[in-house]
C-alpha cells in the first residue's frame, strides 16, 4: 500500500489499457465521451461566465439577451478600477499571509508528529492516532462558537491568527504525513543511529528528503484549503480592514446585490490566482488526495 | 561500563531506551499537539458544555437539556433537519455514481486527457465557494440570468422563473451547486482506484469470456470498494456542512424552504447570539453524521461478504 511500490505498476497500467480503449471503440464510449464533453462545458461555464462578465459593462451585464463575449462597447475596465478602489489588495494579501503561515506551520508540525507516529513506538500512540482519525470525521465548523470565545479570550479575533491556528490543528496533515511516513525503510534510520546522528539530524537529514513528494502535497493541499474556508474566514474576520478576498466578495455582493460586473471582477480576482497555483502544482495536489484516502 | 551494565541487567537499559523514544516520540508530537488539542479537541469539549448552557450575551447559567429539549419543538429546526437529509440523500448516490461514471470513462485515456477532465471537475473546487456561488446567483438571476434566457429560448418556459426565491426551485438550484463543487475529489480518487485494479484478474475473465458489465461488477467493483466508502463518507460530512451556498444564496429562505441545519446553527449563535442553543444543534449534528458515517461503514462491510 506505499506510493513508491504502486507508481511505477500504475504507469505500465496505463499503458495497457490504453491499448484497448483504442481496440475497442463501442458506441457506448462515443455516446459516453460526448455527454461528458457536454457536461465538462457546463464545468467550464461559469469560470467563462466569471471571467468574462468581469470585462462587460453595466448594460452588458443586466441586458435580457445574455452578451456571450464582451467586445466592442460592451468591454470595459470599469469593474477593476471600481474594484481596486476599495482595499481589493490588501484583501488579497490577508489571504495570502494567512494561506502561507498555515501552510508553514501545518507541514513542519504535521510532518513531526506524522513521522512519531509511523516510525516510533511510544506510550499512547494507537491512541493518540484513533484520536486524531475521528476528529476528521467531525463536522470542523461544529467548533466554531466555542473557537470564536477562545480567539476573543486570548485577544487574537479580528486578526489573522484567528484563521490560522484553527487551520494548523486540524487533523489531515498528520494523517497524511503519517501515510508519506510509513515508506521509509527503518533499516536507514537505524544506520544514522549507529552514525551516531541525534533525533533532530536524523529527521532533517534523512526523513525529510524522503517525505519530501508528501510535503509538496500537504503544502498545496492547505494553501488551498486556506483560501476557500470562508466559514472559518467569516466568524473570526469581521473587520473592514482584515477581510479576506473571499468576505470581500460576500460583501461587495450584499452591498451591491445586483452590479454584477463588479461583483464578477472580485470573484475573478479571488480565484485566479488560487487556480494558477492549483494548475501549477496539480500533480502534488492529486498525490495528496490520493494518500490521504489509501486506509482509514 | 555501559555495556557490561546493559548486558547484565537487560531491563533497565531497554527501560531507559524506551523512556528516551517515548521522550522524543512526544518531542516530535508536541506542535501538532499543541495546535490540535488547543483548537480542535479543547473547543469540541466546549461545545459539549455549553450546550448544557443558556449562553448569550447577558446570561451564562445552566440549563441542562432544555436546549435540546427546545430544539425538538423548534418547527424551524424540524424544517432544517428535512431539507438537509433531503440535500445529502440526493447529493451523496448522485455525487459518488457521477464520479465513478466520469472516472471510469477518463481513466483509459492518455495522461494527457485524464488530466485535463479531472482538472475540469475539480475546477469549481479550487475557484472556491464564494466565486462559485456569486457566479451562479446570475445566472439563477430572475431578469439578467442567463439560465432564464436558455430555457425562455428552448421553450422549455414562457415565463422567467425567479429560481432561488421561488420555494419550490430553491433547494433543487442549491443541490445542484453543490454537486457541482462536490464532485472534483471523488472522481480524482476513482481515477487512482480504477488504475489500480489488478489487471491480471481483468485479463483473464476477458479470456474466460466476460462481458464488460461482469468485469466491471465481480472484479473492479469489489477492488474500488474501499474508496467508494471513503468517498460515501466525506461527501455525506461535505452535504451535512453545506454553508456558504446557503448563506450568499438565500439565506434560509424563501420561507425556510432552504434552511439547513448549518445554516441554522449560524443563525442562531452569530445573528441572535444564541450559543449554547447553536452548541447544542451543532452535537447533534455532529451525532447524525457520525451514525451516517457508522451505517456506510456497515452497509460496505456486509456487501463485501
Amino acid at each position: 500500500m506505499q506510493a513508491t511500490a504502486k507508481a511505477p505498476r500504475r504507469i505500465k497500467e496505463k499503458q495497457d489499457n490504453t491499448d484497448h480503449s483504442v481496440h475497442r471503440v463501442t458506441p457506448y464510449i462515443v455516446i459516453g465521451i460526448t455527454i461528458l464533453i457536454i457536461i465538462t462545458i457546463l464545468f467550464i461555464f461559469p469560470l467563462y461566465w466569471i471571467i468574462t462578465g468581469s470585462f462587460k459593462t453595466q448594460q452588458a451585464v443586466n441586458s435580457a439577451v445574455p452578451v456571450w463575449f464582451p467586445t466592442g462597447d460592451t468591454v470595459t475596465l470599469r469593474n477593476y478600477t471600481e474594484l481596486f478602489s476599495r482595499p481589493a489588495l490588501t484583501w488579497l494579501l490577508n489571504t495570502v499571509v494567512i494561506c502561507a503561515a498555515a501552510m508553514g506551520l501545518t507541514c513542519i508540525s504535521a510532518s513531526m508528529a506524522g513521522y512519531a507516529l509511523a516510525k516510533k513506538r511510544f506510550a499512547g500512540r494507537g491512541l493518540l492516532f484513533s484520536i486524531f482519525v475521528c476528529a476528521m470525521a467531525l463536522p470542523k465548523q461544529v467548533i466554531l462558537i466555542p473557537l470564536l470565545k477562545e480567539m476573543a479570550f486570548l485577544n487574537l479575533h479580528n486578526t489573522l491568527w484567528a484563521v490560522i491556528l484553527p487551520t494548523v490543528g486540524w487533523p489531515f496533515g498528520v494523517f497524511l504525513m503519517k501515510q508519506f511516513s510509513e515508506s521509509i525503510p527503518g533499516s536507514l534510520l537505524e544506520a544514522a543511529r549507529i552514525d551516531g546522528a541525534g533525533e533532530a539530524r536524523t529527521f532533517i537529514e534523512i526523513v525529510i528528503p524522503l517525505i519530501k513528494p508528501g510535503i509538496g502535497a500537504l503544502a498545496i493541499f492547505t494553501f488551498i484549503t486556506a483560501w476557500n474556508d470562508y466559514f472559518l474566514q467569516l466568524i473570526m474576520l469581521n473587520d473592514t480592514r482584515i477581510l479576506t478576498i473571499s468576505l470581500g466578495i460576500a460583501k461587495l455582493q450584499t452591498e451591491l446585490s445586483t452590479d454584477f460586473g463588479l461583483i464578477m471582477a472580485g470573484a475573478a480576482l479571488g480565484s485566479i490566482p488560487i487556480i494558477i497555483i492549483f494548475l501549477i502544482f496539480q500533480k502534488f495536489f492529486t498525490r495528496g488526495i490520493t494518500m490521504g484516502a489509501v486506509k482509514g | 561500563m555501559t555495556v557490561l551494565s546493559s548486558r547484565r541487567m537487560i531491563s533497565p537499559a531497554m527501560k531507559r531506551a524506551r523512556r528516551r523514544e517515548n521522550i522524543s516520540a512526544y518531542i516530535f508530537m508536541a506542535p501538532s499537539l499543541l495546535f490540535f488539542l488547543g483548537f480542535v479537541i479543547f473547543p469540541m469539549g466546549m461545545c459539549l458544555v455549553t450546550s448544557f448552557f443558556n449562553y448569550t450575551m447577558t446570561d451564562f447559567s445552566f440549563i441542562g437539556l432544555k436546549n435540546y429539549v427546545e430544539m425538538f419543538q423548534d418547527a424551524i429546526f424540524g424544517k432544517a433537519l428535512v431539507n438537509t437529509i433531503v440535500i445529502v440523500v440526493v447529493s451523496v448516490p448522485v455525487t459518488c455514481l457521477f464520479s465513478l461514471w466520469v472516472a471510469s470513462l477518463i481513466y483509459k485515456m492518455r495522461n494527457f486527457s485524464t488530466s485535463f477532465f479531472r482538472c475540469v471537475f475539480y475546477l469549481p473546487v479550487v475557484t472556491g465557494s464564494v466565486a462559485v456561488t456569486v457566479v451562479w446567483k446570475w445566472i439563477f438571476n430572475n431578469y439578467y440570468g442567463v439560465l432564464n434566457y436558455l430555457c425562455r429560448s428552448l421553450g422549455l418556459i414562457s415565463r422567467n422563473i425567479n429560481w432561488l426565491g421561488n420555494a419550490q426551485y430553491a433547494l433543487a438550484c442549491i443541490i445542484t451547486i453543490l454537486l457541482t463543487t462536490s464532485v472534483g475529489q471523488p472522481i480524482v480518487l476513482y481515477v487512482s482506484a480504477l488504475s489500480n485494479v489488478d489487471h491480471s484478474l481483468i485479463e483473464a475473465a476477458s479470456v474466460d469470456g466476460a462481458t464488460n458489465t461482469q468485469v466491471f461488477w465481480k472484479i473492479k467493483w469489489p477492488q474500488i470498494m474501499p474508496t467508494t466508502l471513503y468517498i460515501l463518507v466525506i461527501t455525506t460530512i461535505n452535504s451535512f456542512q453545506c454553508f456558504a451556498l446557503i448563506q450568499l444564496l438565500t439565506s434560509g429562505g424563501p420561507n425556510n424552504s432552504t434552511q439547513t441545519i448549518m445554516y441554522y446553527i449560524y443563525y442562531n449563535a452569530f445573528k441572535l447570539s444564541r450559543y449554547g442553543y447553536g452548541s447544542a444543534m451543532g452535537i447533534i449534528l455532529a451525532v447524525i453524521i457520525a451514525l451516517f458515517s457508522a451505517l456506510q461503514f456497515k452497509l460496505a462491510k456486509t456487501d463485501n461478504g
